[in-house]
């Protein structure tokens, strides 16, 4: 493999990762947009997202009988089918409701007191993936080490996909690559256009810009918020499904790591923006790629943090946060 | 008839009684204003009435229906309608958006594009600038934008607060002709201003309000003619 290959691949790498965080940041920059709230416990909420997305694949396999080792096209096909269907309401769901449950009765309160809650939260939600882990399902190990890193079954092949269409590279862009891909995209530009277009959009951004003119033009600002806590999460839960099939290894700290990564794209991004978000997460799964491979893969928490403080000290307002100035 | 009628109306934030039992009427057709100094209550009057403050004692009575706590959204829909104090502008969103939020309980879109429309003739400028986020403009043209953005909810009640501050006195005079117009075409409009002379001119009726008090009312040319409203409030 050339030099220019390995650069290629890396940036393949990069942006499919990237793209993963770029779905988990939207919903740490839609909420923190609208409520001013880090919602720590977004990460962990993705986390349960695999989890569901695992014990799904399991059931599907023992009802069709199929070894997970040997997976038949039409376990790909019905696995991918129901986690798609299942995952991002279940995870859209979790997150109103914990809004409904925790944040929303500390709307007024001082602003430690919700993002104390978040953290809070972020440590239930971990532990019910623990004990999820310790399910005796044949996919969970048969709970015999409920925190020990999950197998998910490979649904989706790692065939090159150029080499399929005659290219004779060592690059590889495999189906996994395209799934991300195909699942990402869309759900990007159907967010754009649902944010900037759409009257609940419009509705969300107003009350994000000052919620008592939003109140005072009859925006119901609770449905409002409770929305984007539905869109966010369904987000996650979109992200749960691609991150288990392309990398196939899941964990009750997963959501503490991924998190970690999406938060700081967010805020790289500006946080509260929205295409500063999708920028951020591509802009931190390439720089994680990169140093995986040019650096070494013990310095990329290092480095993508270093990041995170040198963006929280010089640019605070992130890439794209100070955009618009604001008249008084 | 009585459009609002608000009754021994108490409200605050926290520990501090900001409304210590207020009445007031506006009538069908008319513009009252309520002056008074900083920090009178004249705000906390309007955000109660518009349902963001909430009142602890009295009630609120609009077109026969009691509304005190009731929440803001709905408040709107039964056609009160506010325009801020400091105009509280959506800063990113365009100037045509900033008005489709003012219609945003307006059920019909085609009521909600006939309002764009009018809102356009009041104040040619926006037109202009229709497209240019809100928070660009300049402050005559904000206040334009949230006197207009109010009336997309197709009010019965416009509720205005401090239309004036801060701004150029030719723009107050145009500001001040469009509310005359709006009232002329039924729609009733309570004002509050610390601009009293100007206030006083346009009003019927005005109301004088003094730390959480309502201490004077009266027609309005008799209260600018009234020598402690002059010392008080006019100036020489």
């Amino acid at each position: 493999m050339s030099a220019t290959e390995q650069f290629i691949q890396q940036l393949i790498f990069g942006l499919s990762n990237g793209m993963i965080i770029a779905l988990i940041a939207l919903g740490y920059s839609m909420v923190y947009g609208i409520v001013d709230l880090i919602n720590f416990a977004h990460g962990d909420l993705f986390m349960l997202g695999t989890f569901l997305a695992l014990t799904l694949v399991g059931l599907v396999l023992g009802l069709l009988g199929v070894n997970p080792q040997h997976i038949t096209p039409l376990a790909t096909f019905l696995g991918i089918l129901v986690m798609l269907v299942v995952c991002p309401p279940f995870c859209a769901g979790l997150n109103w409701s914990i809004d409904r449950l925790a944040y929303r009765r500390l709307r007024n309160a001082p602003k430690l007191a919700p993002l104390v809650a978040a953290i809070g939260v972020s440590f239930i939600l971990m532990n019910l993936g623990q004990f999820w882990g310790g399910l005796p399902m044949d996919v969970f190990g048969q709970g015999k080490a409920a925190a020990a890193p999950k197998n998910f079954p490979d649904l989706v092949p790692a065939t090159n996909l150029l080499t399929k269409i005659g290219l004779t590279s060592n690059i590889r862009f495999t189906w996994k690559d395209l799934m991300v891909w195909s699942v990402t995209l869309p759900l990007l530009v159907l967010l754009t256009v649902v944010v900037k277009f759409t009257r609940l959009g419009k509705a969300m951004r107003a009350t994000a810009q000052n919620p008592v003119a939003a109140r005072l033009m009859g925006i119901d600002t609770e449905r409002v918020i409770g929305s984007t806590f539905l869109i966010g999460g369904g987000l996650a839960g979109f992200a749960s499904v691609i991150y288990s099939l392309y990398n196939n290894t899941i964990y009750f700290q997963l959501g503490y790591r991924s998190g970690m990564d999406a938060f700081t794209a967010a805020v790289l991004g500006g946080i509260g923006n929205l295409p500063g978000a999708a920028l951020g997460g591509i802009v931190i799964g390439l720089v994680r790629a990169m140093s995986d491979q040019y650096v070494a893969t013990i310095w990329t928490n290092t480095i993508v943090f270093g990041i995170l403080v040198l963006i929280l000290v010089f640019r605070p307002s992130g890439l794209l946060g100070a955009r618009a100035r604001e008249k008084v | 008839m009585d459009v609002l009628c608000v009754e021994n109306l108490h409200a605050g934030y926290g520990p501090i009684e900001v409304l210590k039992g207020i009445s007031l009427v506006v009538r069908q057709g008319e513009i009252v204003t309520i002056i008074g100094a900083n920090g009178a209550g004249k705000t906390t009057t309007l955000m109660c009435i518009s349902g963001i403050v909430r009142a602890r004692e009295g009630s609120i009575v609009f077109q026969g229906r009691q509304i005190e706590n009731l929440p803001a959204h709905q408040v709107v829909r039964l056609g009160i309608c506010q325009s801020p104090e400091g105009r509280k502008i959506f800063p990113r969103l365009t100037v045509q958006e900033n008005l489709e939020m003012g219609g945003y309980a307006v059920a019909s879109p085609a009521a909600v594009k006939s309002g764009i429309e009018r809102a356009f003739e009041l104040f040619p400028i926006l037109k202009d600038r229709r497209n240019q986020a809100g928070g660009t403009l300049s402050g005559g043209e904000q206040q334009m934008l949230a006197v207009a953005r109010a009336m997309m909810g197709q009010p019965k009640l416009l509720l205005l607060d401090e239309p004036s501050l801060g701004l150029a006195p030719l723009i107050v005079v145009k500001i001040f002709e469009a509310i005359r117009k709006l009232n002329a075409e039924g729609i009733a409009v309570l004002l509050v201003e610390q601009n009293a002379r100007m206030a006083l001119k346009l009003a019927h009726r005005g109301y004088v309000m003094e730390t959480g008090s309502i201490v004077m009312s009266d027609k309005a040319e008799v209260l600018l003619n009234d020598q402690r409203v002059k010392d008080a409030y006019l100036g020489k």
